[in-house]
């Protein structure tokens, strides 16, 4: 899997653009399976950088999704709530937040694509 | 504390290696190391397998599953009391869904018992109770002529589940299956083995049949592949747990540990047409006549989720005034459905069908509704 060089990525395996939209990986999206509901906030929220923001569920397993900066959610991915499946369909494309970066700085601080991949495959190889 | 640490070790089915080379998602289950599911390159997932076994065939290995045989001249009176079903009822050939009970009316385990010859028994029991059952039954049967063996390594079962699991299955045995009624079993020659053991039992609340095979790798492979290759014209898929989970759900087919354990007994179960109260005496008999005689505290329901939520194993109940009233045993989206269910248990005046309770999810009372269960019933043959 090619990761997409123009975001950063979390250990936690979301990634996040410069002008602050978020998603899972797809790296993230194959562990978790079949996903049926997406649960994010609303407009307006504050959400901060390493603290929950919302939940995915697969049909097997319930995971915190980690807010990868912080800021104030400016739009959400509405159609996730009746078709989360385009989250296993292209986890890279189907975007969840977008939210007005408080601080760029927390966002060069991340994971980049190379380096991501790097802790992906090293957490895979144990 | 002791000096010496033991690591559990992690047991393999002998499938184990075609598991990892089909690139199964595996997990730890009960101590095994088992598929959950497999890739969504090969047209697998939760979802796709769950649709396979219900629409064509899915093949799950289930070889973590133990087996304890009981043979002897009392075999019989041997199972009848450690059993609740009424064995005596069973010809050779035919199986019952049993369990084993405790004194007090609550379970060992629950288990299918077959029937295989006149004076012999095949107990089918879980893989994470394997040794407590086994130890369970040795030593309460011991005043009775009749020999006990664990033979839970001896095998490697596979399970072939769906509605087009008879066909699979027939390309494969000179078996004639159309003749093998549900929940009865037959020997014939299988991929060249001879003797098979062949019973049209499963977990999926589906059409199907479970294969008892010998244990070594080569033939459990072999014989997998030629499964999966004769199943290929009706689309069959391998299927992991993840699956297996949803499709008994669906079907309210209990788990041990979730819906029954040691401290649930029979009638909050809800399994009372498995228990024969008529039948001679057996372990757990007397708790049970005087349970009944007793109000139930808390009854086994099939909850539909009305708002926006799924229900997971563990999550609380909640009356509409937010108090704490039972349990959700097991819970998850039901993918033929199309619906999130679970199973709970409530006191009995929170149990009738159209009555709403909330799930605590998240720290919130989401709304479900007490709906028939099984939620599933597979379409009668036409």
């Amino acid at each position: 899997m090619r990761y997409p060089t123009d975001r950063k990525y979390t250990k936690e395996h979301e990634w996040i653009t410069t002008d602050g939209t978020i998603g899972i990986t797809n790296h993230a999206q194959d562990s978790l399976g079949d996903i049926v509901f997406v649960e994010l906030p609303k407009v307006g929220t504050e959400i901060n950088a390493g603290k929950t923001f919302g939940t995915v569920e697969s049909v097997k397993a319930v995971s915190d999704l980690y807010a990868p900066a912080s800021g104030t959610v400016t739009a959400v991915n509405e159609s996730l709530a009746t078709a989360p499946e385009q989250v296993n369909k292209d986890a890279h494309a189907a975007w969840m937040l977008k939210i007005k970066v408080k601080d760029p700085a927390e966002i060069n601080a991340l994971l980049s694509a190379a380096d991501y991949e790097k802790f992906v495959s090293e957490e895979a190889g144990h | 504390m002791s000096a010496v640490e033991t690591t559990p070790v992690v047991r393999k089915t002998a499938l184990n290696a075609v598991h990892r080379q089909m690139d199964a998602k595996m997990v730890d289950f009960n101590g095994w190391d088992m598929p959950v599911e497999y890739p969504a390159a090969i047209g697998c997932g939760i979802v796709a397998e769950h649709m396979a076994v219900r629409t064509g065939v899915g093949i799950f290995d289930v070889s973590h599953m133990g087996d304890i045989r009981l043979a002897g001249p009392e075999a019989l009176a041997a199972v009848q009391h450690i059993s609740m079903n009424d064995a005596s009822r069973l010809a050779i050939g035919q199986a019952q869904y049993s369990a084993l009970l405790y004194p007090q009316g609550t379970f060992v385990d629950d288990v299918i018992v077959h029937r295989l010859g006149e004076d012999e028994y095949l107990l089918v029991i879980n893989a994470g109770t394997r040794e407590k059952d086994f130890g369970w039954v040795r030593d309460n049967t011991r005043r009775f002529d009749c020999k006990v063996e664990h033979l839970s390594d001896d095998f490697t079962q596979i399970a072939i589940q769906g509605p087009r699991a008879v066909d699979v299955l027939q390309k494969l045995t000179d078996a004639d299956l159309s003749a093998v009624k549900f929940y009865w079993v037959t020997r014939g020659t299988l991929c060249g083995l001879k003797n098979t053991l062949m019973g049209r039992t499963g977990y999926t609340a589906e059409d199907g049949f479970e294969i008892y095979i010998p244990p070594d790798e080569e033939t459990s492979a072999r014989v997998w592949y030629a499964i999966l290759d004769a199943g290929k014209e009706f689309g069959a898929v391998p299927c992991g747990l993840g699956a297996r989970n949803t499709l008994r759900l669906e079907g309210k087919l209990p788990l041990y540990g979730h819906e029954i354990s040691d401290t649930i007994n029979v009638w909050e179960a809800g399994l009372d047409r498995f228990c024969k109260m008529e039948k001679p005496d057996f372990i757990g008999r007397s708790a049970l006549e005087k349970a009944k005689a007793e109000a139930l505290k808390k009854t086994l329901v099939g909850l539909e989720m009305v708002e926006r939520g799924i229900a997971r194993d563990g999550y609380k109940i909640l009356d509409e005034g937010g108090r704490e009233i039972g349990y959700v045993t097991s819970g998850s989206p039901a993918p033929f459905l199309k619906k999130n269910i679970a199973l709970a248990y409530v006191p009995p005046e929170h149990a009738a069908i159209g009555t709403t309770v909330k799930i605590e999810i998240r720290g919130q009372g989401v709304r479900a509704q007490v709906v028939p269960a099984p939620f599933y019933k597979r379409p009668k043959k036409v």
